[in-house]
């Protein structure tokens, strides 16, 4: 089987004989993982990992003696222990291991050779080298239906199933959603979903590549391809900002499946469905091949690659430095953000660019509080200060090693949001403020008691002993902070966070902000008044102007404020890196006049989007898979990102086109052959990428990445947003995402793009009570701005006094609802 | 939909509260839904997930594995008829056989008036008095054809109806438990060490003082 025993450092040694070898282990740990790192491989099935034992399927019986004579016993059960004899492979050993191969393929159907599995089965490699040779049933099987379709995306085939309980287990305990069970006993023993109620589960696709037959298998591969045709390389999933270690896997050019790989920082071997199947986006029909121009008539039409091109250079060119802008390039390689950025601010000399869409945090923030990583955050002791996104919406794989970390390791998470989310279950406390009132709950979390007239929403019961755990942390704090709300101010959690860092200096922060390279972009400098590596315009723009020749004289705007001058016709060329500002800028009307404004807008991208449909050139851009480069994940972790296929038609990858670009503007990016040149004079310059040049992340040890230098540097305290009184008649609005919406990278993927929710209002039932509305009741939310009609859902989840809405979704569009100038929107609710 | 009734869900309520940890009263509350309903509905398996806390998967593969629940509707009497070895010696597939005839159904069948349900069972451990039948597992010894038909002309007509009642009746008379009478057991995760691990540390601990308190008396014998 492909998973590894889990790494560790043997702290209790103990001296155990593993086929007549004097052995050390560590005491306490696992027969079976002892005896495999010791070499002696003990074959299983149900045994993950991962996972917790539970002695299932019998294939990894040894004979073990603990003074008591030798007996057969599963060694996935067995905690080692001092002085143990162990003998994998003598004759009793083999013969357990044949019988219960026997028993297993007495149900089993010949299905091998039309079998998804065949090739990379643990049954078949087992039955190979364990086995008996031949079968000795000859009565009827079981038969069942083939198979059933027990989600959107698994198919289940009972037939095939060998009861191992790792889906299962899997689904309560690891995802926290158990909708798969084992149902009836005995021989009649089978998977199944309650009638009516699929395993939709956002981390379905893990159970496929875990079981150990060919039982559950995914939509996306089905019938796609054998094991043996499959080349793969490494990479990092850049679905969201976790980074994920998965290995890509193709057949002739094109990408047929992700695998989620073992890496211990991070993942775990577990990937969330979003990522899983995300591939499908590479091979859509709909990726864009050859550069576009807008056309006489008005329509974009496929160009040249040198007239579109030249076109841009010359607008570029025409246009004063000030009056042109980048946002986006979140989702670039590392090599290409440092490209732009040298292009944009070197070679152009604007300091107008941002890689947030104001739905981020400032790069103050993210770059400046202690760094803290997933596996601190989740280390047993740790306490953590909870004031993210819904991470099992957002950053899927986080919300994984959350709950295990607060269910397995007694971590402690107190929680702060504006609603209930995924993470609530877990959470030793969960306290839901209201929208805008963070920086006061924090304040008084820290002094230990609530203002004289209380919180709005807060029980003094549970904020007490929110309080009085997060005191009692000192050094082990650590702070999880994001945008849980993209319709409250940005502001708010950067005071609550700064409040926290004045108060505990010991406290350490982990960004959770979910575009997949964003912290990558913060470090290559796309982020105004930052240069790479952390450095500030201000005081670190000598040194970058002697390597680059020159930089931006003055801070430049974020994207709200480049929309506004857009509006107002002061941006002669906006430039989008991969960006959809009319899709995901929250306030609507804004992202609108603003990019109607710019005179030329130059778009970078692998889809027509909303935003690119607007564009004057648009560049097709070699995305994941199809380009080499490395990551930055949420923590600082710097991956590899590989190549395994060829962009379609003439796509290229983006520093190819700020090199070009460069070039026409009779300037010189410095780079010649590869994105390597970019990456070695990158960290070359920046003192926190001193440990990551590209020789450090070739070397073996640094399989999982390497993280960045994580120190603070200096940080400024925010100023804490004003914000007006909340009329007595009106709610406030949360604005949060969920896994599957109408994002352009789901939108390509046949599996996944049908599994976003249509959108809905939701308000707890004492603010729907009122209305006399219902589930399912249309009703109309209205701010000073526009207002959208939805249909109602009653979530207890939800406190009194706020509604929340999903960001786009198909039906509703909080955006009209929303200005960005304002802290919080408030609105109200009524029945169409 | 079968939900709990009214009542029902009161008594519900006051089941979960007999347990530390409300998962445990999946059980008890699956026995519930069947007395209600006479089997196990898919609406009552939901409700009592909520009720406890799980996914209704959970309940439905807890009550899975118990084959007197029942997950779809069956007669006011379940006949079970035992063909396993004894019973077999002594005529058990006869009376099944005559059964199916009597009732015109098959094993796993309803009689359509709603009345039976006919069950072949495995053994039913009353061997001795083979062959045994069993209708709402009330256990009607060595019995003849027509000493079955005889069985279930009395039951269609009610005369049985104080000894065998309708299939779910957990007892004739409901144990009516006083919030007094409530055993009241701790939550695992808030136990303390049990009594008698306590008394025999107590005692050591009594014993080990002594020692140390007379420690010049040791001296003096030796
Ligand atoms: S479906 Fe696969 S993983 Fe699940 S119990 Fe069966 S064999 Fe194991
Ligand atoms: S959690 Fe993020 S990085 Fe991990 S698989 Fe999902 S989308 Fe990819
Ligand atoms: S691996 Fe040990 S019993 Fe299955
Ligand atoms: S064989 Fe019928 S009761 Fe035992």
């Amino acid at each position: 089987m492909s998973e590894k025993p889990r790494k560790i450092e043997i702290t209790d040694p103990v001296t155990i004989t593993v086929d007549g070898r004097e052995v050390t282990a560590q005491n306490g740990e696992l027969l079976i993982d002892a005896c495999e790192r010791n070499d002696a491989y003990i074959p299983r099935f149900c045994y993950h990992p991962r996972m917790n034992p539970v002695g299932m399927c019998r294939m990894c019986l040894v004979e073990v003696d603990t003074g008591r004579g030798p007996a057969l016993q599963p060694s996935c059960m067995i905690p080692v222990a001092a002085e143990m004899v162990v003998d994998t492979k003598n004759e009793q050993v083999s013969k357990a291991q044949d019988g219960i191969l026997e028993f297993l393929l007495a149900n089993h159907p010949l299905d091998c050779p039309v079998c998804d599995k065949g090739g990379e089965c643990p049954l078949q490699d087992q039955t190979m080298a364990y086995g008996p040779g031949e079968s000795r049933w000859v009565e009827e099987k079981r038969h069942y239906e083939k198979p059933i379709a027990i989600s959107e995306t698994v198919y289940l085939d009972r037939e095939r199933c060998i009861l191992c309980d790792r889906c299962t287990r899997f689904a309560k305990d690891v995802a926290g959603d158990p909708l798969i069970h084992f149902i009836d006993r005995g021989s009649n023993t089978e998977i199944a979903t309650f009638p009516d109620e699929p395993f939709s589960s956002y981390f379905s696709g893990n159970t496929v590549q875990i079981c150990p037959v060919g039982a559950l298998t995914a939509k996306p591969y089905r019938f796609r391809a054998r094991p043996w045709d499959l080349e793969e390389v490494e990479s990092t999933c850049t679905g969201c900002s976790v980074g994920c270690r998965i290995t890509v896997q193709s057949s002739r050019n094109q990408v047929l499946r992700f695998q989620g790989v073992d890496s211990d920082p991070v993942n775990w071997s577990w990937l969330c469905d979003k990522g899983r199947f995300g591939f499908e986006a590479i091979n859509s029909e709909e990726r864009l091949a050859e550069p576009l121009m807008l056309s006489s008539d008005g329509t974009l039409s496929p160009g040249r690659w040198a007239e579109a091109l030249n076109a841009a250079a010359d607008a570029i060119r025409a246009a004063d430095p000030t009056s042109v802008a980048v946002i986006g390039g979140a989702q670039l390689t590392n090599e290409s953000q440092y490209a732009w950025a040298k292009f944009a601010k070197g070679i152009i000399g604007t300091d107008h660019v941002d890689a947030q869409l104001g739905d981020g945090l400032a790069a103050e923030v993210v770059l400046g509080l202690p760094g803290a990583t997933i596996d601190q955050v989740c280390a047993p002791g740790s306490t953590v200060l909870y004031m993210g996104p819904d991470p099992k919406e957002e950053l899927s794989v986080l919300y994984i090693r959350l709950k295990h970390a607060a269910q397995e390791d007694g971590v402690q998470i107190i929680e702060l949001s504006p609603a209930a989310s995924g993470l609530s279950p877990y959470a030793s406390s969960s306290l839901h403020y209201r929208p805008a009132d963070l920086p006061k709950l924090v304040e008084a979390l820290l002094a230990g008691e609530l203002p004289d007239q209380g919180l709005p929403g807060i029980d003094a019961a549970e904020f007490t002993k929110a309080s009085q755990a997060l005191l009692a942390a000192e050094q082990n704090l650590h702070v999880v902070i994001g945008r849980a709300n993209l319709a409250e101010s940005a502001d708010c959690v950067a005071v609550a966070a700064s409040a926290v860092h004045q108060a505990i200096p010991g406290a350490t922060f982990l960004s959770a902000l979910r575009r997949a390279n964003l912290r990558g972009a913060l470090e290559a400098g796309l982020t105004p008044g930052m240069l790479p590596g952390r450095s500030s315009l201000a005081e670190h723009g000598q040194a970058w102007k002697e390597l680059w020749g020159s930089v931006p004289s003055t801070a430049g705007m974020d994207t709200t404020q480049i929309l506004q001058a857009a509006a107002a016709s002061k941006i002669d060329v906006l430039i989008l890196l991969g960006a959809d500002p009319l899709a995901d800028f929250a306030d609507r009307s804004l992202a609108r006049r603003g990019v109607a404004g710019a005179r030329t807008v130059i778009s970078l991208d692998r889809f027509l989007t909303a935003s690119t449909r607007q564009a004057d050139i648009v560049f097709p851009i070699a995305g994941f898979s199809e380009c080499e480069g490395t990551h930055t994940n949420l923590e600082g972790r710097v991956t590899r990102l590989n190549q395994k296929v060829t962009p379609p038609g003439t796509a290229r990858t983006d520093w190819m086109i700020a090199a070009e670009l460069a070039a026409l503007l009779g300037k010189d990016l410095g780079v010649e052959r590869d994105a390597h040149e970019l990456w070695d004079e990158f960290t070359a310059h920046s003192a926190v990428h001193a440990g990551v040049s590209s020789a450090a992340l070739d070397h073996p040890d640094a399989a999982d990445g390497l993280l960045l230098d994580l120190g603070p540097r200096p940080f400024v305290t925010p100023v804490a947003p004003h914000v007006a009184p909340q009329s007595s008649y009106s709610l406030r609005l949360i604005v949060n995402r969920t896994l599957y919406d109408q994002g352009t990278e789901i939108h390509h993927c046949d599996s996944s793009s049908g599994l976003a929710p249509a959108a809905s209002v939701r308000l707890s039932p004492a603010d729907a009570a009122p209305l006399g509305a219902e589930d399912g009741t249309q009703v109309t939310v209205s701010s000073p701005h526009g207002s959208i009609t939805a249909a109602l859902i009653v979530d207890s989840g939800v406190p009194k006094g706020s509604a929340v809405l999903r960001h786009n979704l198909e039906g509703a569009d909080p955006g009209l609802l929303i200005d960005s100038a304002d802290v919080v929107c408030e609105i109200r609710v009524e029945v169409s | 939909m079968s939900r709990f009734s009214t009542a029902n869900l009161r008594l519900a309520q006051e089941i979960i509260r007999r347990y530390p940890v409300a998962k445990s009263a999946t059980i008890p509350l699956c026995h519930l839904a069947q007395e209600q309903d006479g089997y196990l509905a898919d609406d009552s398996m939901a409700q009592i997930a909520e009720l406890v806390g799980c996914s209704s998967a959970e309940v439905l593969g807890t009550a899975s594995f118990y084959e007197m629940f029942k997950m779809h509707s069956v007669g006011k009497f379940c006949l079970g008829v035992c063909t396993n070895i004894s019973c077999q010696l002594l005529g058990g597939e006869e009376l099944l056989e005559h059964a199916e005839q009597t009732l015109g159904i098959r094993p796993g069948g309803t009689t359509t008036d709603g009345l039976f349900t006919l069950e072949d069972v495995e053994c039913i451990a009353a061997c001795t008095e083979a062959p045994a039948v069993q209708v709402n597992y009330r256990y009607f010894h060595r019995l003849t054809p027509q000493d079955l038909d005889q069985l279930i002309e009395e039951l269609r007509s009610g005369a049985l109806d104080d000894v065998v009642p309708a299939h779910g009746t957990l007892g004739k008379v409901r144990q009516d438990l006083g919030e007094d009478r409530i055993a009241n057991i701790t939550p695992p995760e808030d136990q303390t060490e049990p009594v008698w691990l306590r008394r025999h540390r107590e005692l050591a601990e009594a014993a080990a003082a002594a020692d140390a308190a007379t420690p010049s008396t040791a001296g003096k014998e030796s």
